[in-house]
């Protein structure tokens, strides 16, 4: 098909939900006014969410959520090995999520806690990339729809996609809000990848970092403002597991 | 004709989350039909365990990507009465902006995206984009003008930023709040392009007597907080919502069932439309006289037509809104507290019905227990029964298995299940 002067093949794309609120596949539908030439791009395979059409010959496959039960291990393998692109939708599916918080209780107590009268599967948390392998990842809680725009386009004209290297501060300051810092907040705007327009420190709440590490994260550096400013370290713990994101750096003290 | 019927839906489409319909007719006699959530649970009320009051919102508004908006602020809610705070005016008045961005979104989605294409026989809106531009842009413009009702009132359309116990961490822009009321203003057409076009579709005529839940406040048409009624004549405290759902497990599925004074009962626009009628907009209530829709109505596909005129209440109230807190100064919107030891409930109309989330705190604000009884469990028992009765007249009046496929197909899609939610 041709549009702006462009010959381009549409993108046979499939997207899939597993333990996650949908909350990432509706952002597709959200940003109504480009709406439809976004839709324009996309050769819908299969989207549960929204249509009943179920085709299995897709190249690209967005995969939201974490997984937590074998069934959603079994639909993952068959996913992956049909799609050649295979792309962790937002933060469940890039790093386990919030749903990750549930790790860190007995599985037998999680259960009993919700449902005491009936047995329940559950596994532990994993992020996609435990399950199979990742191609992409879009990172976010919920994900960005511009981001997802800009990466879509990439991949339906061939060019490199690339993602932000410097983290959130970064944005923050371009938009000269008051640093959380300052307010006696601790904010993991200055480790946490870009891409989210500072959405959260702009509404004068704290960077939880789920869009994880950014690329130099210096985290020396970091523990040691928490430090100097006497900032609390439960609220740290807190903060820095709450998506599962700094994983690699969660056993670091402030 | 003595019939055998079999209808196996392996995760039904066009629906938030994952659930089956199985449905087993033999020589004429209904076996079962069988609404079962398949959905992996979450176990939120598990992870909130420990953690501090300030942060809870952030994490239960992720229990649902549609309606996240309600989930923040029945935390909010159950939080700020648990530890006696009481949110400044503005916050108050801005947080009712935010539900009704929420609710016009996701009815919007709901109305265009997922049961349109039923009354079009499409598999989705995708088609419907070039056969009913006209509908499908004004569908959009809604949806949008929704989104951006969040956008400016919470800093996020989904999974809100400014929504704190407390109040607010930030207020809107009086001029980001201008724009938005002149918004509200230029997409009042749209909705009447809707409204026409719903008004030109033949709404299924099924009728189930059942009872219908939703909050009551006696002065608006309910938000957040107030009493829990019933049309059967219930009313108790918001506190007292054990007491009206009623919780129970079915081995088939993931979401559990309630049930008050009868096997089953509905939350959502329909309940709350049918409890709540006087204190609708005029405007609204033309639009429901215009589709015969009259309280109480017991017929299911009706809830599609309440969430559009609710849609129509949403447009006036906001403008309304916006004027009053253009008038007012918009600095006091947080409330500083001490953190302490309490437990209480926070019931708000999300957009597919009453939600409650209980908490309790520790004497430090952090969460001890908690609890979230969603919309859509409170609709599990009576879809169940739905399915079963619509099953039963569609093969009683010898309707050919495609057409009962599609009926009871739109029959669960009326209540606009949020499955995932359920499983929180």
């Amino acid at each position: 098909m041709k549009k702006q002067g462009f010959t381009f093949e549409k993108l046979k794309i499939a997207s899939f939900d597993f333990t996650c609120c949908e909350g990432c596949q509706l952002q597709l539908t959200n940003k109504e006014s480009t709406l439809t030439d976004f839709f324009e791009l996309l050769d819908i395979r299969t989207f549960r969410e929204i249509s009943s059409e179920k085709y299995d010959d897709y190249d690209i496959a967005l995969i939201e959520g974490s997984i937590s039960r074998q069934d959603e291990v079994e639909r993952l393998t068959t996913i992956r090995s049909q799609a050649k692109t295979l792309i962790a939708f937002g933060t469940c599916a890039c790093f386990g999520g919030v749903n990750s918080l549930k790790n860190k209780f007995p599985l037998k107590e999680v259960v009993a806690e919700v449902y005491p009268d009936m047995p329940v599967e559950t596994l532990l948390v994993r992020k996609v990339s435990d399950v199979v392998k990742v191609d992409l990842s879009i990172h976010g809680c919920p994900v960005n729809k511009e981001e997802v725009e800009r990466i879509l386009v990439n991949l339906v004209t061939g060019s490199q996609v690339s993602l932000p290297k410097y983290p959130v501060c970064v944005e923050c300051k371009e938009l000269l809000n008051t640093c959380l810092f300052e307010l006696g907040e601790i904010c993991l705007g200055p480790i946490t990848r870009a891409g989210c327009n500072a959405v959260c420190t702009t509404g004068k709440t704290p960077c939880l970092g789920c869009r994880g590490p950014s690329e130099e994260i210096n985290m020396p550096a970091f523990l040691e403002l928490i430090k100097e400013r006497k900032l609390s370290q439960n609220d740290f713990q807190e903060k820095i597991t709450f998506y599962n994101a700094f994983e690699a750096f969660t056993s670091y003290e402030a | 004709m003595k019939r055998d019927y079999t209808l196996d839906i392996h995760h039904l489409t066009r629906v938030e989350g994952h659930a089956n319909i199985n449905i087993t007719v033999k020589d004429g006699e209904l076996i079962d039909a069988r609404w079962a959530i398949v959905e992996t649970p979450r176990f939120f009320e598990v992870m909130v365990k420990g953690m501090s009051a300030e942060r809870v919102p952030f994490l239960t508004s992720r229990i649902c990507g549609i309606c996240s908006i309600s989930h923040s602020l029945a935390s909010i809610r159950a939080l700020e009465r648990a530890m006696k705070i009481d949110p400044p005016d503005a916050a108050e008045k801005i947080r009712c902006l935010a539900m009704h961005g929420e609710t016009l979104q996701s009815h919007t989605l709901h109305l265009f995206f997922l049961i349109m294409p039923d009354f079009a026989n499409t598999p989705s809106i995708l088609p419907l984009i070039h056969s009913y531009p006209d509908v499908v842009r004004a569908g959009l413009q809604l949806k949008e003008l929704g989104n951006e009702i969040s956008l400016v009132t919470t800093g996020r359309c989904t999974h809100p930023v400014s929504l704190v116990v407390g109040g607010l961490s930030k207020a809107p822009e009086k001029q980001l709040l201008l724009k938005l009321r002149t918004m509200i203003r230029e997409r009042k057409p749209a909705l009447d392009t809707a409204c026409a076009f719903f008004r030109s579709l033949t709404i299924p005529l099924f009728i189930r007597e059942t009872e219908f839940i939703s909050l009551f406040n006696g002065s608006s048409y309910p938000s957040i907080g107030g009493r829990l009624i019933s049309t059967d004549g219930v009313d108790r405290d918001e506190d007292d919502y054990l007491s009206m759902t009623n919780e129970y497990t079915r081995d088939f599925s993931t979401s559990k069932f309630t049930k008050l004074s009868r096997a089953s009962s509905v939350a959502g626009a329909l309940a709350r439309f049918n409890n709540n009628y006087d204190r609708l907009h005029p405007k609204a209530k033309e639009v429901a006289a215009s589709f015969g829709l009259q309280p109480v109505s017991h017929n299911p596909f009706m809830n599609n037509i309440a969430q559009l005129v609710e849609c129509v209440h949403i447009l006036e109230d906001a403008e309304a809104l916006i004027n009053s807190l253009l008038n007012m100064e918009l600095r006091e919107i947080k409330t500083s507290y001490k953190l302490q030891q309490g437990s209480a409930t926070g019931a708000v109309e999300a957009p597919r019905g009453i939600l409650y989330h209980h908490m309790e705190t520790d004497s430090e604000g952090k969460v001890v227990h908690a609890d979230c009884v969603i919309p859509t469990t409170q609709n599990n028992a009576n879809i169940y029964y739905d399915l079963q009765a619509i099953t039963e007249q569609a093969c009683y009046a010898g309707k050919s298995d495609r057409e009962i496929e599609k009926l009871c197909e739109m029959v669960v899609r009326s209540y606009d299940p949020c499955i995932s939610c359920s499983v929180h």
